[in-house]
């Protein structure tokens, strides 16, 4: 969690006071703080640049190496001073993050250098601040991309390959970057001559030939050498089907590959030859598959392979997808409404060829486009006053949208990226919050666990936690004492939602009883802590929730203790006289029983002594002024 | 009182209050209003200062620093509350005298002033009595700051039940609320609330 929030802990815990009267059970002790309390200024020599600063201010941040005992290793006897043979420009800066708790970057250093003292003083750069966190991004992004293109002229004159890629991996390696290998770059040649073969083909064969002898009619060459325009066609649809198996074969992912653009444009290239084979020479199905051949020219789109522009134009057409639209929808509109004006104006004239509204919508798109092929003339006078308003208003809607698309296209391309690395940080930037989140709350279970496990000992503080650690678990600790509820992670919390709604909805103890073994009906507390987690979970399995005035057994409970010195042995010496049968199953069942007010005055009702007292369990409010595990029994 | 020095802009036509300061009284005085030594002054206020430039601290503030402590619940509600008790003269920011008057009670006060600043906390609209549905009030954000993932899972009528119990402990004559001198009273007769209020002393 943020260090810089040490200087509120103080505050936090010394709120805590408010706590007191309200909690249920009694607070664990404080931690025993060893730190001298006074504060002393530490002397910071970078490569002869004195720096001056307070320990409390380095201690801030203790992960990092100023901030911990790594510094120690820096320490020099003779000078009483911490030495650091770095640059003293860098230092300024990494110092003023612990002043400030924002990390700043520094525009006109490297960036390889500033990631190099980051990393020498221990700090993760995503703490960088918001102010300069997009600069430093963009300065590691353009360096690290000039790096990879570097590397990567280096690797495409030599291309080595991975020694143990199989066939597969090195056809497809083969297909994508065609300057690999010799085979990859014949390949490729072939297919693009083939394409522009393919197109040509197609476009020539419609040009009219010479009629063959014997005929006056024109015709295209198509119908003339059919035979040659047919080889000529089989012969690239085979290289295009051969093609496309092999990049199927070849790609990592086939369905990806599949559903990509390129393959899709693939299939609809050669789509229509096949067709063709298969459709019968039948008159009436063959004017369906001439359309089919107009797909043949999708085979030109096939050079975006080989054009790194049409590339970048297909994705930047893509992303301007919106303001097209608009530009489409406004222009529609207006349309509508010009031919539907048109059409009535011109609707009373003879040999009018306004003949209807979507006929008129042709001459208003020839107007508006400043185009005027003058095959639709209005002749009414309103027609032409209409006309005349349609061809303005043409000109500001056609000439306005144009440089605003292309601004906005600009601008539309920069704010995508700014936009993508602004969400990819926004994103890191959550996560990391989330799991420093986290990071706190791991943290304070590890510590339940290791106090748990080592109750015994005193070596609370054998691991490395500061003093604000320390102190933070045990405001944690405080708070789960005075609301008697523990913190829990997610995945534990999950299993008890789950147990719990398939609990038994029995309100009578005995269930539990017969479950936990018929000879535990003692009334002992044995709380063995090895078994607690077992336990816990056949326990909750019998939860009873029983609604009622009366809620005799409302949750299950084994506290391990965190009992104070004082009172374990008050506790383990009542738990001598009632070790009844503490043998395997030697579950506690602690009820805590919340009743509505009971007869007894609340202080008669406190048992003073944790001793439970068999019958009385109806009614005991197991308060926690008195003890921290809570115990029961009459099962 | 401190000193405030308000700067005024004149951004076109508006009147703009662009930075309060906020100086604290010198040190002696605090040292005397206090019971905290010159170097324990000290140390706070060049935390308090660094944290918080302006010298005030407002409630929005107040909220996130203390939200942080508790990453799994919510502790918004608590630290309004807590904003409230510190905020003694109730001009809705915390500067550094409230903060250090407030720390001075919970830190160096006699059992006394600290179950009256107690008081204080829980009697919301500062009336006197704390009511059941104050008390429900504050059992309610403190059982936030919990969170979710509490084992044994928090239910819904917790805090009213833990409200009942508070109220069957402080409440004698059973009037329905809860007035100084019965919390007081109620809870020097407790020793376990008597034994924890000596818990947090040595926190500075």
């Amino acid at each position: 969690m943020a260090a810089g929030v040490a200087t509120w802990l103080p505050f936090a815990r010394a709120a805590a006071v408010g706590w007191l009267p309200l909690a249920k059970k009694t607070m664990p002790k404080p931690p025993v703080d060893n730190s001298s309390r006074s504060d002393e200024i530490l002397y910071v020599n970078v490569s002869g640049v004195r720096f001056q600063t307070w320990k409390n201010t380095l201690d801030r941040y203790p992960e990092t190496l100023l901030g911990s005992s790594e510094k120690e290793f820096f320490y020099n006897e003779d000078t009483q001073e911490y030495f650091f043979d770095r640059d003293p420009e860098m230092f300024r800066h990494i110092l003023n993050f612990y002043r400030t708790g924002k990390l700043h970057y520094p525009r006109n250093e490297c960036i390889q250098a500033f990631d190099e003292e980051l990393a020498f003083y221990g700090i993760v750069p995503e703490i960088i601040g918001d102010c300069c966190m997009e600069e430093y991004r963009d300065r590691k992004k353009e360096n690290q991309e000039r790096l990879a293109e570097d590397t990567e002229a280096n690797e495409a004159s030599d291309a080595p390959l991975p020694p143990h890629s199989t066939s597969r991996e090195r056809l497809w390696r083969a297909f994508e970057n065609p300057h690999t290998s010799t085979m990859a770059l014949v390949f490729y040649y072939v297919t693009g001559f083939f394409i522009a073969v393919s197109v040509i083909a197609n476009v020539v064969e419609t040009v009219p030939c010479r009629p063959p002898k014997g005929s006056v009619k024109d015709l295209p060459c198509g119908e003339k050498y059919q035979l040659a325009f047919f080889c000529m066609d089989t012969a690239c649809v085979l290289i295009f089907t051969f093609e496309y198996l092999m990049r199927l074969f070849a790609a990592p992912s086939r369905c990806k590959f599949m559903r990509s653009v390129m393959s899709v444009i693939d299939v609809v290239a050669i789509m229509p030859y096949y067709i063709g084979l298969v459709m019968p020479e039948n008159e009436d199905v063959s004017g369906a598959f001439v359309t089919l051949r107009v797909f043949r020219v999708f085979r030109i789109f096939k050079f975006s392979r080989h054009s790194q522009g049409l590339r970048i134009l297909g994705y930047t057409l893509k992303s301007c997808a919106s303001e097209l639209g608009f530009l489409l929808f406004s222009l529609t509109m207006a349309i509508i409404i010009f031919a539907t004006v048109m059409f009535y104006a011109e609707k009373g004239t003879k040999g009018s060829t306004f003949t209807s509204i979507p006929a008129s919508f042709w001459y208003t798109i020839v107007t508006m486009t400043t185009l005027g092929y003058g095959d639709m003339v209005p002749n009414t006078i309103a027609g032409k006053i209409f006309g005349s308003i349609c061809s303005l208003s043409g000109v500001l809607v056609i000439a306005l949208p144009v440089p605003v698309i292309v601004s906005n296209f600009s601008r539309i391309y920069h704010q995508n990226q700014r936009a993508d690395k602004m969400r990819a940080q926004q994103k890191v930037r959550l996560a990391r919050i989330r799991m420093a989140k986290k990071g706190t709350t791991n943290a304070f279970l590890q510590y339940k666990e290791d106090r748990d496990r080592d109750s015994d000992s005193t070596a609370l503080c054998v691991k490395n936690r500061s003093a604000f650690e320390h102190q933070h678990h045990h405001l944690l600790h405080c708070l789960e004492k005075t609301t008697n509820h523990e913190f829990t992670d997610e995945m534990t919390y999950s299993e008890l939602c789950m147990t719990e709604s398939v609990g038994f909805r029995t309100s009578r103890s005995t269930s539990l009883s017969s479950q936990q073994g018929a000879q535990n009906n003692s009334t002992g507390c044995c709380p063995r802590r090895a078994r607690r987690r077992a336990a816990m979970r056949l326990a909750n399995s019998t939860v009873s929730v029983s609604r009622g005035s009366v809620q005799e057994l409302d949750m299950l409970h084994v506290k391990t203790t965190s009992i104070p010195p004082q009172t374990r042995s008050s506790l383990n010496a009542q738990a001598d006289d009632l070790k009844l049968n503490c043998g395997e199953q030697d579950f506690t069942a602690a009820i805590i029983s919340i009743p509505t007010p009971p007869a007894n005055t609340p202080d008669e009702s406190l048992p003073p002594s944790p001793a439970p007292i068999p019958g009385i369990l109806r009614n005991t409010r197991a308060t926690a002024y008195t003890h921290d595990t809570v115990k029961i029994s009459s099962l | 009182c401190g000193v405030y020095l308000c700067t005024f802009s004149g951004v076109e036509d508006e009147l703009e209050l662009s930075a309060v300061r906020h100086r604290p009284e010198g040190l002696e005085q605090l040292e005397a209003q206090t019971r905290f030594s010159r170097k324990e002054l000290q140390i706070l206020y060049r935390g308090f200062k660094n944290e918080c430039p302006s010298g005030v601290v407002n409630e929005e503030t107040f909220k996130d620093i203390y939200s942080q402590f508790f990453p799994q619940g919510d502790a918004s509600t608590y630290a309004h509350f807590l904003f409230n008790a510190f905020d003694t003269d109730h001009n809705g920011s915390v500067s550094f005298e409230d903060f250090v008057m407030g720390l001075s009670i919970l830190l160096r006060g006699t059992v006394q002033e600290k179950l009256n600043w107690a008081f204080n906390l829980y009697d919301i609209n500062k009336d006197g009595y704390i009511t059941k549905e104050e008390m429900l009030d504050i059992m309610k954000a403190i059982y936030d700051m919990m969170g979710k993932c509490t084992y044994p899972v928090l239910k819904e009528e917790t805090p009213r039940q833990h409200v009942e119990v508070f109220f069957q402990k402080m409440d004698k004559n059973k009037d329905g609320v809860v007035t100084i001198d019965e919390f007081i009273d109620c809870c020097q007769n407790d020793e376990n609330i008597m034994r924890s209020m000596h818990l947090f002393e040595n926190v500075l």
